[in-house]
């Protein structure tokens, strides 16, 4: 357990520290807010119904965006190695890696990205139940975008074929997330979306540590 | 089943098979496509156009299949490390794919004379959109790997995790409520089509999964020659 809590806490401090997490995703989430207003129009009443929607794709992309940092910089100065020999399980050395990435990238968007929501109009009722949603929902994003990160993590332009391979496993994601979160379906609608997103975070618990192990584990033979 | 990982063995087995297998499968079409588009009557309110039907359910259920076979090779080449199963999960993905793509587009074709559009993002396309996705996420992954042996390694993972889509892509018929009408052929109550129209489909079934056992087959052995070529290279490669 100490082995696993120093492994997330190292990772947490290269990724606060580093540049590049947090921060350079909130910054790309609001380019793609400018860009949004330009690519469909200026029509507020528009934006106002998209807005859920354009919220949660931001966040998708910015959460793939960062997927290949999980792994790549540790695969590449050997840190990898070193992790293999300890006596944690290389599942759990994955869980924890994710679970970095999840503190350091995915919750301080899922907590700050709603609030820029109001530079495309979003209904400003719907930002907490949009916090919590995205809450639940960006762990499910991080651990998945982890799976990828491991499967690419020895090519040197594997950023299209992560976007190819974890897109598609995000689409449950975004369903119950954006339906969790539109005001139409009230309030007993979004709540069993909610337990649906909670579900499918939990479900990414399980096959993480064993995907990721095992794709890592074909570049350490 | 370790058995049939010997090449020569393999190949003596399927050359033998191969002839009959081609023959089944030609017998098996020339007799559906007869009874799907000569013998059979036109639906009472679809007209000519449900003969699409015949290559479409056909085509989506081989898509479906073609996954489920590939996701338990890849297994099991992660448990019992056959020679064969890798070989036998990549020669199903672009099979698949292929079987995919006819269904979406068949699919397509029919539902702008009957639906009046040509594609509607209701739960089965959708789920079925995203299976063309992960076969060519699959593929990709195949491709962008010098070392077949890590590619393999590599490839069982996204096979697995992308098998949770497979009774997404079944049932979401059932959980939602779809455009695509649900289930009518294996119900409860017995199919909900007519045995005018069953028969043909059926005959379809038949041929449609006779030519996909037929092109894995030949795929397999493509796969199991590539080895063999890359073998001889590499041993000419050390003795020089």
């Amino acid at each position: 357990m100490r082995a696993f809590f120093a492994i997330l806490k190292r990772d947490l401090t290269l990724g606060l520290r580093q540049g590049g997490g947090a921060g350079a995703a909130l910054a790309f989430i609001l380019s793609v807010l400018v860009l949004v207003p330009l690519a469909l129009g200026p029509d507020q009443n528009l934006l106002r119904k998209l807005a859920p929607g354009i919220m949660w794709l931001s966040l998708l992309l910015a959460v793939l965006l960062t997927a290949e940092r999980v792994f790549q910089q540790d695969y590449e100065d050997g840190t990898l190695d070193g992790l293999v020999g300890i006596h944690l399980p290389l599942e759990l050395v994955c869980l924890a890696k994710a679970l970095a990435h999840w503190l350091s990238v995915g919750l301080p968007l899922a907590i700050m990205a709603p609030l820029f929501g109001i530079l495309i109009n979003i209904n400003t009722g719907d930002i907490p139940l949009l916090i919590l949603a995205m809450v639940l929902g960006s762990l499910a994003l991080s651990l998945l975008a982890s799976i990828g990160g491991a499967i690419t993590a020895g090519l040197r332009r594997g950023g299209l074929l992560v976007a190819l391979l974890i897109l598609p496993l995000y689409v449950p994601v975004l369903v119950f997330g954006l339906s969790a979160t539109l005001a139409e379906s009230g309030p007993s609608g979004s709540g069993s979306s909610l337990i649906v997103l909670a579900a499918i975070t939990l479900v990414s618990i399980v096959i993480q540590p064993w995907g990721a192990a095992a794709a890592l584990r074909a570049y350490l033979r | 089943m370790q058995i049939f990982a010997n090449p020569n063995l393999f190949f003596r087995i399927t050359d033998q098979i191969m002839p009959f297998l081609w023959a089944a499968t030609i017998l098996a079409f020339v007799a559906a496509l007869y009874f799907a588009f000569l013998n059979s009557p036109p639906d009472y309110q679809q007209g000519e156009t449900v003969r699409i039907m015949y290559v479409h359910v056909p085509s989506a259920t081989l898509a479906l299949a073609a996954y489920v076979l590939m996701a338990v090779a890849s297994a099991m080449a992660l448990i019992f490390r056959h020679p064969l199963a890798d070989a036998a999960a990549k020669a199903a993905a672009p099979l698949g794919a292929a079987f995919c793509f006819l269904a979406l587009a068949t699919g397509s074709i029919w539902g702008k004379p009957m639906w009046g559009t040509w594609w509607v993002w209701d739960a089965r396309l959708t789920s079925m959109f995203v299976l063309m996705l992960l076969y060519l996420g699959y593929l990709a992954v195949w491709r962008a790997f010098d070392d077949p042996h890590r590619a393999a390694a590599l490839a069982r993972v996204v096979a697995l995790v992308g098998v949770i889509n497979i009774p997404i892509v079944k049932f979401s018929v059932d959980w939602w409520n779809t455009l695509h009408q649900p289930a009518s052929i294996l119900r409860r109550d017995g199919p909900a089509i007519h045995e005018s129209i069953l028969w043909p489909l059926g005959l379809m079934f038949l041929a449609f999964a006779l030519f996909f056992v037929t092109l894995h087959l030949v795929g397999l052995k493509n796969e199991v020659r590539a080895r063999k070529i890359r073998a001889e290279k590499l041993k000419t490669m050390g003795g020089r």
